[in-house]
Formats: structure tokens, sequence, C-alpha cells
């Protein structure tokens, strides 16, 4: 094969430069894509290399770096996801999302594998990507509309065909936890990059590609991927758990006592089966909705009727049942489509913004907060007050200023022992599981790189399988699953054909050379995915010179409240408890005992170069 | 082969157009696929298809007669068609395709992988030649 053509890519970098009017379109470098692999890689390899130390994250200077992989847009099961990352305004850390839909690949038919943006744009504008022609255009007719409405808009104006990322009004607003959408229905949903988009003032990027792209072995590629969908649709799963996709699960995590319920008080909802799958699937759905490639689809499109109003939303999926289902009391699977298509519409995440609104009734049911400060009266169970809230929120009206940087920062305003129930951990709120009777779990949680998100390790299995009460012998298992589930968001892939129905990973391994021309193993694979994760460890460092161990640690609540309900009644992880998962955590990951990166470990990884910026001793 | 859809079933997924556009043009590209897939969302939320039956009307209204039947289906021999995209105009379904690219027009060859991978089964063979590749999967897994 010919020097420097990459296979598996778009093979283009694309330097939008919103300030300065100007985009500049550079070939993808190889030695990046060997070491980096694309997606997550990109994205960590890049803010690394063109963020300065200290950039505010809602300023020009920050860049928003969205990245497809070499795994994406291909005839394979689940070729759907790409990864969009900047600097995160939520947390001041490393911040990155994972989004399914069809984005990614139609970035690489376009023949980009990446797209950094940034500057600011003077007035609101969207990038506009068609093959070759990539424009900074007018976005006035958009601002201030919902995401939905804006990504109908947009498609009706521009042409079905265009795949549409899009901010809704807390993005422009600057929620620190504003989402991206596409696809009506999908979202980067966490550490707020679609606020970092509103700073700069792109409502949407549409992109249209018909280019394609080569694989180093097309007959192979072909071949492979007709034997990866033959292994799906063999696997049990393929029928078992397609019908309810993620909402499926929601019976069994309530069962082990780790649902969320009412801001994380306990871990059991009385009323979950009103808000599970089969549930959603009787009462609301409409269709299976897919991202590309996916046969096993997790989209369940539903319309429901809330007090004569007909509404339609992806969802909810576990993770809103959970956040803004059982964490809020909401009863019915109605109520929490409501919700779900609210939040969706203004922008915002389902997690945080479900954290948001339970912390707000935990400080109203504690006297720390009064109906007067918050404006309205509200309890648990009540969607309207949800939405009514959520509005405050995405337009940063009264009590909405206080909560639009997320529980963390709303708690150090309020004050008065409310950070021990403002759920989150490095400023990112805790997603769908309660980890007191779950330990490897919270250990996911504590180390995951963005702050408290599951999709590094969904390590909740092991604790079931094992022994929701041990604590040793957790933080392998962790760090085996923060390697595996990450180079998926590196490879443009989507991970719940594994996870879900038990499609093996083998099959990824034996594709990615047919598709790259790469003799890489699983291994090298995963020691790229090593080098990933250590390196987002060191951004973190670099940015937070006090970054480290103390930083790991979850809110008081998971340390000292026993639960009071549920399989796991009276348990909790000691802080002693959570400091020896730890220190085996650190240790084997080959890091200091404050949880840095030791500079043998950084040379074993090829990333000397961290050295440079970074003060880690010997 | 005689290609139907169940559009009721459809998750949008394209699978169809990544396979369709691999085994006839070596890559993955749905502009280069000869079934389409479209979404109406957010309401009333559902897919459809465009695909050929083979009915033949390119071939009858072709002006440089360089579509013909091959088996069951029709082809464009590419040395003979002129690109006056008469037959894109005319195919009552909207499949027949061009790529900014190419001159000549492309179709649908009845080849079957999309009925055979598509996860849905919302592409079916009518005639049952193709089958959903799910049913040997299945019988070798045991």
């Amino acid at each position: 094969m010919p020097k420097g053509k990459l296979f598996g890519y778009g093979g283009r970098i694309a330097r939008i430069d919103l300030g300065g009017r100007n985009v500049r379109v550079e070939p993808t470098p190889e030695d990046l894509a060997r070491n980096y692999l694309g997606g997550r890689g990109f994205v960590a390899r890049i803010l690394w290399d063109e963020l300065r130390p200290g950039t505010e994250p809602l300023s020009p200077e920050n860049k928003v770096v969205v990245a497809s992989g070499p795994m994406a847009g291909l005839f394979l099961p689940g070729s759907g996801k790409i990864e969009m990352g900047a600097k995160s305004p939520q947390t001041g850390l490393y911040g990155e999302s994972n989004m399914g839909g069809h984005l990614a690949g139609e970035l690489k038919f376009a023949g980009y594998d990446a797209l950094i943006i940034e500057g600011a744009a003077a007035g609101p504008s969207y990038i506009f990507i068609d093959d070759e022609k990539i424009e900074i255009r007018d976005a006035a007719k958009y601002w201030g509309k919902g995401a939905i409405q804006t990504e109908k808009e947009m498609k009706d104006d521009l042409g079905e065909d265009f795949k549409i990322a899009v901010i809704g009004p807390a993005g422009e607003n600057l929620v620190t936890y504003a989402v991206v959408s596409h696809d009506f229905g999908r979202q980067a949903g966490r550490t707020g990059v679609g606020a970092v988009l509103g700073s700069k003032r792109v409502k949407a990027i549409a992109v249209r590609g018909s280019r394609g792209f080569e694989v180093a072995d097309p007959e192979g590629t072909l071949r492979k991927g007709k034997e990866m969908y033959e292994a799906c649709f063999a696997k049990p799963g393929f029928e078992e758990w397609t019908p309810y996709g993620t909402a499926g699960v929601t019976d069994w995590i309530n069962e082990i006592g780790a649902f969320p319920t009412k801001n994380f008080q306990t871990g059991y909802f009385e009323k979950h089966k009103a808000i599970n799958g089969p549930t959603l699937r009787e009462r609301i759905l409409v269709l299976d909705k897919a991202c590309t490639g996916c046969p096993i689809p997790c989209g369940k499109y539903s319309r429901a009727d809330y007090r004569g109003k007909t509404i339609y939303v992806e969802g909810p999926e576990y993770e809103t049942i959970a956040l803004m289902g059982g964490n809020l009391l909401l009863e019915n699977i109605e109520d929490v489509a409501y919700v779900n298509y609210v939040a969706d519409e203004l922008g915002i995440d389902t997690i945080s913004g479900g954290a948001v609104v339970a912390f707000v009734l935990e400080c109203l049911e504690k006297g720390l907060l009064t109906t007067e400060d918050v404006g309205r009266e509200l309890t648990w169970g009540d969607p309207d007050g949800v939405a009514w809230l959520l509005e405050r929120i995405a337009r940063r009206e009264g009590v909405g200023e206080l909560l639009a940087r997320g529980v963390k920062s709303a708690a150090e305003k309020v004050g008065r022992g409310s950070e021990r129930f403002a759920m989150q951990i490095k400023g990112l709120e805790i997603s769908g599981y309660e980890s007191r009777y779950a330990p490897a779990m919270m250990l996911a949680y504590m180390t995951a790189d963005i702050g408290a998100h599951h999709n590094r390790a969904w390590a909740i299995t092991y604790d079931a399988a094992v022994g929701q009460d041990k604590i040793e012998g957790k933080a392998w298992k962790v760090i085996e699953l923060q390697h595996v589930r990450p180079l998926f968001d590196a490879l443009g892939l989507c991970r719940l054909q594994w996870v879900e129905i038990g499609f093996e990973l083998s099959h990824y391994a034996e594709m990615f050379p047919l598709v790259t021309g790469w003799e890489y193993s699983w291994e090298d694979l995963l020691r790229i995915s090593e080098r990933i994760w250590n390196l987002t460890r060191c951004f973190n460092l670099r940015e937070r010179p006090d970054f480290g161990r103390a930083w790991d640690l979850p809110p008081a609540r998971w340390l000292e409240e026993p639960l009071p309900s549920g399989a796991g009644k009276g348990r909790f992880v000691s802080r002693e408890n959570a400091e020896r998962m730890l220190a085996e955590y650190y240790e084997l990951r080959g890091w200091d005992a404050n949880g840095l990166p030791t500079p043998a470990k950084l040379r074993e990884l090829g990333l000397e170069f961290v050295l440079d910026s970074l003060n880690l001793g010997a | 082969m005689k290609l139907t859809v169940r559009e009721e079933l459809c998750s949008g997924c394209r699978a169809c157009e990544l396979v369709c556009s691999m085994r006839n043009f070596s890559q993955p590209n749905p502009k280069r696929s000869a079934v389409r897939v479209s979404g109406a969302f957010p309401a009333p939320g559902r897919f459809s298809l465009v695909i050929c039956d083979q009915c033949g009307v390119c071939a009858e209204i072709c002006p440089a007669n360089a579509i013909h039947e091959v088996g069951d289906h029709y082809e464009v021999d590419p040395d003979l068609c002129t690109g006056c995209l008469i037959c894109v105009e005319e195919c009552p379904q909207g499949a027949m395709f061009t790529h900014k690219d190419d001159e000549v027009p492309f179709k649908c060859v009845a080849c079957g992988d999309c009925v055979a991978y598509c996860p849905r089964q919302a592409l079916v063979d009518e005639e049952a030649k193709v089958v959903w590749a799910g049913v040997e999967a299945r019988k070798r897994a045991g």
C-alpha cells in the first residue's frame, strides 16, 4: 500500500477557526492514527497538544474536537459512535462525550476523521460540511430554538440526508451540562460540550458525505462484517435484549439495590415496574431506532400524551429512567418520557439535569432552600415542577442561575452541609447506579477520567458476580474494563453488542487489520487504550496541580450513610474501604500513592512528552 | 429475487446501504448504495426505504438500449450508456441512482445481501430465494 495512505480513515482533519472564518484541511497524521486510533484517542491527544493549561472552558481559547474512529461507518455491528471533547466547563478537567446516531460514518464519508473547532464566531453560526465544501454559515434563524425543532428545520432546509448535530437553548446559555444532540434523540451528553459550542456561538454542525472511504481489504472486510452480523443474529440476546434496550435493566438494578432513588437517598424504588422497559414498550413505543450498523437497536422511539400534548422522544433509556424517574420519584413512564422530552428539547443532559433537580428537592426537604428561593412549590414526583425547573435552568432565570453549573457549584453556594448529598465526583453528577452496595461500580465512578460516568467501566455486573459486599479484588476488574470500554470510543464503535448480548471481542480484533492494514493484536489495542487513559489523567493534573487522590473520593453520603432500604439495606463503603480500593487501584496501574502516573509508566506507554509539562518527581 | 419491504420493521441502521456499497463498490458509502433509507422525525417517527422492484421501466425507456434484463434483474451496460439520465427521472421507485463522480447511473443488481443482512428483516425476497442470514447462523449455533 502507498506510504501515508490511511485505510479505514476519512484521511483528513478539518480545522475550523470561527473567529478568523478560516477553514484549513490537513491530512490525518499517520502517527496520530497509529498511536491513538481515533475518537477518544484523537480528542485526548489534540486537546493535550493544543490547549494551553488553565484555558477558560467557555472562552474562545478552548477547542471542541469532534472525532470519528477507524471502525465507524463500516458494515459491522455498532459502527455509529463519535466523540466530542473539550476542556469541560462542568469540571474544569478533561471533557469528552460519546454519541451514537449517524454522524460518525457521515463525517468519514465526507472525507474527515476529525473537526477541530476553535475561536468563537461573532454571531450565531452553524458549520456546513458537504464533502470538500466547508462553510461557516449564519444560524440566526435557529438560535433560541429547541434542539429537536432545530434539527427538523435544518433537515427541511438542507436535505434529509444531512446528518446534523445541534445544541439547544441550554447550550446557547452556557449551562455547563448542556448536551450536543443528533438524530432526534442521541446526545453527547456529558461534561458540557454543548456549552462550549454555545460559547463559540455554534448552533449546529451539518454534514453530508458522498466520497466514502477505503479499507485495506474490501473483500475481507465484507466477509468479516457478514460473519459479525451472523454471530449477533445467533445470540439469544439478539431477540431477548433488543425489545427493551437499556431500559430492560431497570428491574435488575433495582433488585440489587442500585437504583438511584430520591437523590440517591436509597437504592430501591417501589414503583420501578411503572417505569421499566416492558412498560415503556407496552405503553409508549413507536419503533426501535438504531445507530449506524446496529443489529440490536436500543433506541426506543416513543410517543406519549401528557396533559393533552403529544410529545415524541427517543427513550427514555435507562439512565434517564434512573435519574429522572426513580431519582425524582416519577411514577409513570409517560411522566418520565415527558421530562425526557423537555430536557432533550432544551439540550440538557438528563443525567446531570436529573441530579440537579433531585438536589434542589432534597434541599427543599431539608430546609436548606425555601419555596421563595426557588420561585415555585416543588415536590418529589411532580413532572410539571421538573419541566418548570429545567426551563429556568436552560434560560438561567431566577434559581436557574444558581443551578446552571451543576450540583457541586450549587452546593458550594447553598452550603450548610449540602455538599454531602450533592451527588457528584470531580464535578460531574453521578449517573444511574447507586453504589454503596456495589464497590467496584463505586471505584469505577471514583476513577473515571471525566468524573462520575458509567461508560468507562460498567463494573456493577462484576459486583453482582463476585459479591456485592466484597472490597478486595475489585480494582483489577475496574482497570480491565477501563481499557476495554474506552477502546470502543477510540475505534468509533458501540460497546453494547459485547456488553449486552455477549458478542465476542475477538471479532473486533480480527476486523481491525482488514480495515486498516495494520497488524495490531487485541493486546496492542488495549495498550493504546491504556496510553489514552494515562494521558487524560495527566491532562487533569496539568490543569490542577493539586489533582490526585482527594479528587477521586465520592460524596460523604456514599461513605457515611447506610442505605435505608432495598437489597443493600444497612450497607455503605466506608472511607477506609474506599481508600483501600484506591490504593490497590493505583498500585495496579503503576501510579504513585497520590494517584499520579509515574514517569516510568509514562515512558513505558510512549508518553514521554507529557513529562515536559508536569512535575512528577523522579 | 423480488425485493419487497416491511418498512414498519426498519430501525434505520443502514446496514443495507453499507453492505450494498461494500458488495458492489468495494467501499462503505451510502451514496453508492442501490437501496436507501430515510427517516421522518420527530413525527410520526418512521423510516422509509427506496428499493428497486425490477419493474423494467428503465430498460423500456432507455434511448441507448443500455439497460438489459439479466436473469432476475436489470443491469446498466456502462459501455452503451450515454449518461442521459432519463432512466433516473423516469424510474417509478426512484431507485436509479447517480453519483456525482460518475457519468453512468447505477441500480440494484439483486445480489440479495441487503435481504440476508437486514437485522430487522425489513427487506424481504418475495420469492424466498434469498433468506435472512440469521436462519442459518442460528442452526449453526445450535
